[in-house]
């Protein structure tokens, strides 16, 4: 059983960041006195603060935990998830996407839908966003419940209760700020956990060289080592099972560029920007981080691998997913346990929280405010947005226990990406770029997008078509969700009537609103500008990916 | 800290009213000091930093055993406070309210 040996020491730790996070939820209430203070921080936020939080809302604990697994895994192709599946797209959205979203003003992901289509593709979308958004709540609270089970012997239902709790008190109260405050706090309490862990265990195998050679020595084999070895068409041998087309386009470009380019959980931290430049560089301060977070988790990874006999064997407790909770516990005194438990507790309330102040937007400013109830006050929307927060809460815990029926909460997480993100993309980068594409194409797109996702999905499970791998299936569902939202938008746009060119104005490529003025002073700063820091990130990618071909 | 980007018209009447029901702006960057990240990751690494280095100082041989030979505690616990002490000094260098970015 694993079972950490915690003291009053972890604990103190564990309070004392419960204070802070709860404290940033207090002081940020007093920021507050419009709906777009809480939505969106009043849009006044600093670039590197939003860059950070950008960051943070992704590294959740799901994503942690997950990655080290896929670390022990699959080796060193996890690197695949980082840079090919997030920089590019990251780059992508800062450099030429973020001056369509916060140039136009719109306040969230499917209000830019209303804005470029029609009001059936706004509610559409709006729906579907908010379903994926407390589904991964969800997800969220119930695997955080599970560890803390497995760590600290907590019930199930303790667990989920307090976590929730908490999340709520600070969202209810400082909203979007509270939130991004959190991710900045938390991404720095992450990296204090997780920097010492890794040289620990790293020392332990006799660094990178002692634990290449040990890892040649394990299952995985010298193929644990490689990223693009094996991944021929027809001659897949890669740990991924996965060849290099549904890696570069299933996993590169259709699910990375739609989760990261148009999630509003990501996006919305952008849009609390103070200005366009900041906005656009948010993702790409951002892609710093992402480039070298692998090494947080796909060392544990290995290293877990290594040193744990059993690891990913028959014992529940010794599943991949707890590569790092076990070299916690095999590593660490007290102390640096409790900093590493504050750490991934952090991750698991970030990701909660990331979901949940977005729904919550969502939910006033695209469902509550022009369909519902219209034209009233500011602060009856400022007041609705603190019930939407109380009711996703609600309904997430909820939905934790739909993710308990799930055996793989990865898969679980995938696939609803395949569903909700990756058809989404598809009609935002045809619909950003062809002026003529037309309102009713935006809706069909989407309808036929989610069904070709499923469409795939169902093939797999039924066995109608072979995969090499569940991953595998879910890159050629995006690429099929893609390809089929794709196709039909282009049908339908030339059978419907597209909108007058005059009502596109800050919403189609050539019809950008800039700053007026054009950018300050100190926005246009070489390292200020948005292409050199973009530039940056993919070349720094690109000399990392040849050191481990 | 409304800039005039944050004028461009919008034709949409929902996204005007948003925009209009702006704060007082001056009172908004009070309070953003007092909520200055910088300040408050700065005293949270800190304050760990003291716990784990105090840790680290009495920390018993098996409690290095297990970390492979490092004094965990010691090394992290200092490694936070040079930390903290950087977010604090550029917090206090560059308060939120003159700050450029």
């Amino acid at each position: 059983m694993l079972r950490l040996d915690t003291n009053l020491v972890d604990y103190a730790i564990l309070a004392i960041y419960f204070v802070f996070v709860l404290g940033i939820g207090f002081i940020a209430k007093r920021t507050i006195k419009t709906s777009l203070d809480y939505f969106l921080s009043g849009r006044s936020l600093p670039a590197w603060i939003t860059g950070l939080a950008f960051i943070s809302a992704n590294l959740g604990a799901l994503e942690l935990l997950g990655m080290a697994a896929n670390g022990a895994q699959y080796g060193v192709a996890t690197l695949h998830f980082y840079w090919i599946g997030a920089v590019p797209a990251m780059v992508f959205l800062g450099i030429v996407m973020m001056p369509f979203y916060y140039g136009s003003k719109v306040r969230s992901v499917p209000e830019y839908l209303r804005l470029r289509f029609n009001n059936p593709t706004h509610v559409f979308n709006a729906l579907t966003f908010a379903l994926a958004t407390v589904l991964i709540a969800g997800v969220n609270l119930y695997a955080l419940a599970l560890v803390l089970k497995l760590l600290l012997g907590w019930p199930i239902i303790l667990g989920i209760v307090v976590a929730a709790a908490i999340v709520l008190i600070y969202i209810t109260l400082g909203g979007l700020s509270s939130a991004i405050y959190n991710e900045v706090l938390q991404f720095f309490v992450i990296l204090a956990a997780l920097i010492p862990l890794v040289v620990v265990a790293l020392t332990d195998v006799g660094g990178w060289s002692g634990l290449q050679e040990q890892v040649r020595a394990s299952g995985l084999g010298d193929a644990g080592l490689h990223t693009w070895e094996g991944t021929g068409v027809g001659n897949t041998t890669n740990p991924i099972g996965a060849s290099w087309i549904p890696i570069v386009f299933g996993l590169g470009f259709v699910l990375s560029f739609g989760y990261w380019t148009t999630n509003f959980a990501e996006v919305q931290r952008a849009l609390s920007a103070k200005s366009l430049g900041a906005a656009r560089r948010t993702p790409l301060i951002g892609a710093f981080p992402k480039i070298f977070i692998p090494a947080l988790t796909i060392i544990p990874g290995l290293v877990a691998l290594v040193t744990i006999k059993g690891l990913g064997g028959d014992d529940p407790d010794l599943q991949y997913n707890n590569a790092i909770p076990l070299l916690m516990n095999e590593y660490l005194p007290n102390g640096m346990l409790g900093l590493a438990l504050a750490g991934l507790i952090a991750a698991f309330m970030a990701g909660v929280a990331a979901n949940v102040s977005a729904f919550n937007t969502v939910v006033t400013y695209d469902l509550w405010e022009p369909y519902v109830r219209q034209g009233r006050s500011d602060e009856y929307y400022l007041r609705f947005g603190r019930i939407a927060t109380v009711a996703g809460i609600g309904i997430g815990i909820g939905t934790a226990g739909i993710a308990s029926g799930y055996d793989n909460i990865m898969n679980y997480i995938q696939l609803l990406f395949s569903f909700f993100n990756a058809p989404l993309f598809a009609t935002f980068i045809i619909g950003m770029f062809w002026k003529r594409m037309t309102p009713w194409a935006g809706l069909a797109g989407l309808i036929a997008g989610t069904i070709g996702a499923a469409a795939t999905y169902a093939s797999y499970k039924w066995e109608i078509i072979g995969f090499g791998s569940e991953l595998e299936s879910a890159f050629y569902g995006a690429m099929v969700a893609f390809a089929a939202d794709a196709i039909v938008t282009v049908i339908v746009s030339l059978v419907t009537k597209p909108k007058p060119v005059s009502e596109l104005q800050g919403l189609v490529y050539g019809m950008a609103n800039l700053e007026e003025g054009g950018p300050s002073a100190s926005e246009s700063v070489w390292y200020r500008s948005p292409k050199v820091l973009g530039i940056g990130a993919l070349g720094i990618t690109a000399l990392l990916s040849l050191a481990f071909i | 800290m409304t800039d005039d980007s944050n004028k461009v018209p919008t034709g949409d009447p929902l996204i005007e009213q948003a925009e209009s029901a702006g704060g007082d702006a001056e009172s908004d960057s009070r309070a953003l000091d007092l909520l200055d990240i910088r300040r408050i990751i700065g005293l949270l690494l800190g304050i760990y930093g003291v716990i784990l280095f105090v840790l680290g100082l009495g920390a018993s041989d098996a409690d290095i055993e297990k970390a492979a030979g490092i004094n965990v505690n010691l090394w992290a616990g200092l490694g936070m406070l040079v930390a903290a002490a950087v977010f604090i000094a550029w917090a206090l260098a560059r308060p939120l309210s003159r700050a450029v970015d």
